[in-house]
């Protein structure tokens, strides 16, 4: 039984793993404020919660990084929300291809 | 029960960290630099899970739990500062 | 009401925090939650007593699973778009509009928007109109954009708030 738990857990530590690094190139390669922000945060924050579940199983059922999960679900997407409206707010450009600004459009 | 995992295992979220930094070095707005910052601080609470399992001291997971929540309202702060508003509105 | 809930919620964060039935360390713990739900009990949610309901809670638990799936499918599109050698994006921001009234209802449409494919909560307004920026504009009409965006996670979310 417990054979099985440890190689799930690591199984969800390698994915974790590998989704920070995604969010990480995704940060790097895409052009803009907006873009940067929606990969960076979907990846890191499941990439995050994967490897906290991950110690959950391999630490002997530690329900601290359940808490940890918690808290991160709740918190990172409303920092993401606030840093893009301040970044809209502040009058930071889309990136020079973008289709479509509605936001814009309603403030003039 | 402490599973053997070896410290290879951290490699890949020094990479992301090292990428995260390069953003913070070129970000041509302050937005991109306060992205990385925050995505910084989550990557945080992934090695104080990491060295949870790796050191057979249980204390690490308080220390994260403590990272999230500081780092959440950090990014509230910068937030402000970048919409120029002062920070009791 | 609202007291005696945010009460308990502190105290069982407390109980998994240190995880002991030692006595001392339970009643610190229950001390100080009474002092943290008789403090801010004020300014916690609005109607406390739907977290007695069976209902909510059996859509909270329904909804944990189908915000689970999308928040994979998420990571996977992006994974394609990033590791994509041209970049396939054509971002925008559309504007959506949502029947949900309540603050906190309202809350955690706009995380579960955020942690969901391609999409990402730019502003809120009073009125109940969201802008979203999309990475891959598909619409950009009011009703269509709403159509395909948040209509899977209102419906669960009036259950569990409204």
């Amino acid at each position: 039984m417990s054979e099985i738990v440890l190689v799930i857990g690591k199984i969800f530590l390698i994915v974790g793993l590998a989704f920070d690094l995604l969010g990480c190139i995704g940060l790097v390669r895409l052009p803009d404020v907006y873009n940067r922000l929606q990969a960076s945060t979907k990846c890191v924050t499941l990439g995050t919660c994967f490897i906290l579940f991950g110690t959950f199983l391999l630490s002997d059922f530690l329900w601290k990084s359940i808490l940890a999960i918690v808290f991160i679900v709740m918190s990172s997407p409303t920092g993401a929300h606030a840093i893009a409206h301040a970044a809209h707010r502040s009058g930071i450009k889309l990136w020079e291809k973008s289709v479509v600004d509605k936001l814009k459009e309603d403030k003039k | 029960m402490i599973a053997d995992i070896p410290l290879i295992f951290s490699l890949p979220l020094i990479i992301s960290c090292f990428l995260c930094l390069y953003r913070v070095f070129r970000g041509p707005t302050p937005a991109d630099r306060i992205v990385a910052v925050d995505i910084l601080g989550i990557l945080v609470v992934g090695f104080c899970a990491l060295f949870t399992i790796y050191t057979p001291r249980k204390f690490f997971m308080d220390i994260g739990i403590a990272w999230a929540v500081l780092g959440f309202i950090g990014a509230l702060a910068l937030a402000k500062y970048l919409e120029g508003k002062g920070f009791d509105e | 009401m609202k007291k005696l809930v945010l009460g308990i919620i502190s105290f069982l964060c407390w109980m998994v925090l240190t995880w002991t039935l030692y006595l001392p360390s339970l009643l610190v713990g229950l001390v100080v939650s009474v002092f943290i739900a008789l403090w801010f009990g004020d300014v916690f949610v609005e109607r406390a007593k739907n977290f007695f309901q069976i209902k909510r809670l059996a859509y909270l638990l329904y909804y944990i699973p189908l915000f689970t799936y999308y928040c994979l499918l998420a990571n996977f599109d992006v994974a394609y778009r990033v590791l994509h050698p041209a970049l396939p994006i054509e971002p925008g921001i559309v504007k959506v509009k949502t029947t949900l009234t309540n603050t906190t209802a309202k809350v955690a449409l706009a995380n579960s928007i955020t942690l969901t494919p391609g999409t990402l909560s730019v502003k809120m307004t009073d009125d109940g109109y969201l802008y979203v920026h999309w990475i891959k504009v598909r619409t950009t009409d009011v009703e269509e954009a709403t159509e395909m965006i948040i209509r899977k996670f209102e419906k669960v979310l009036k259950e569990i708030f409204e």
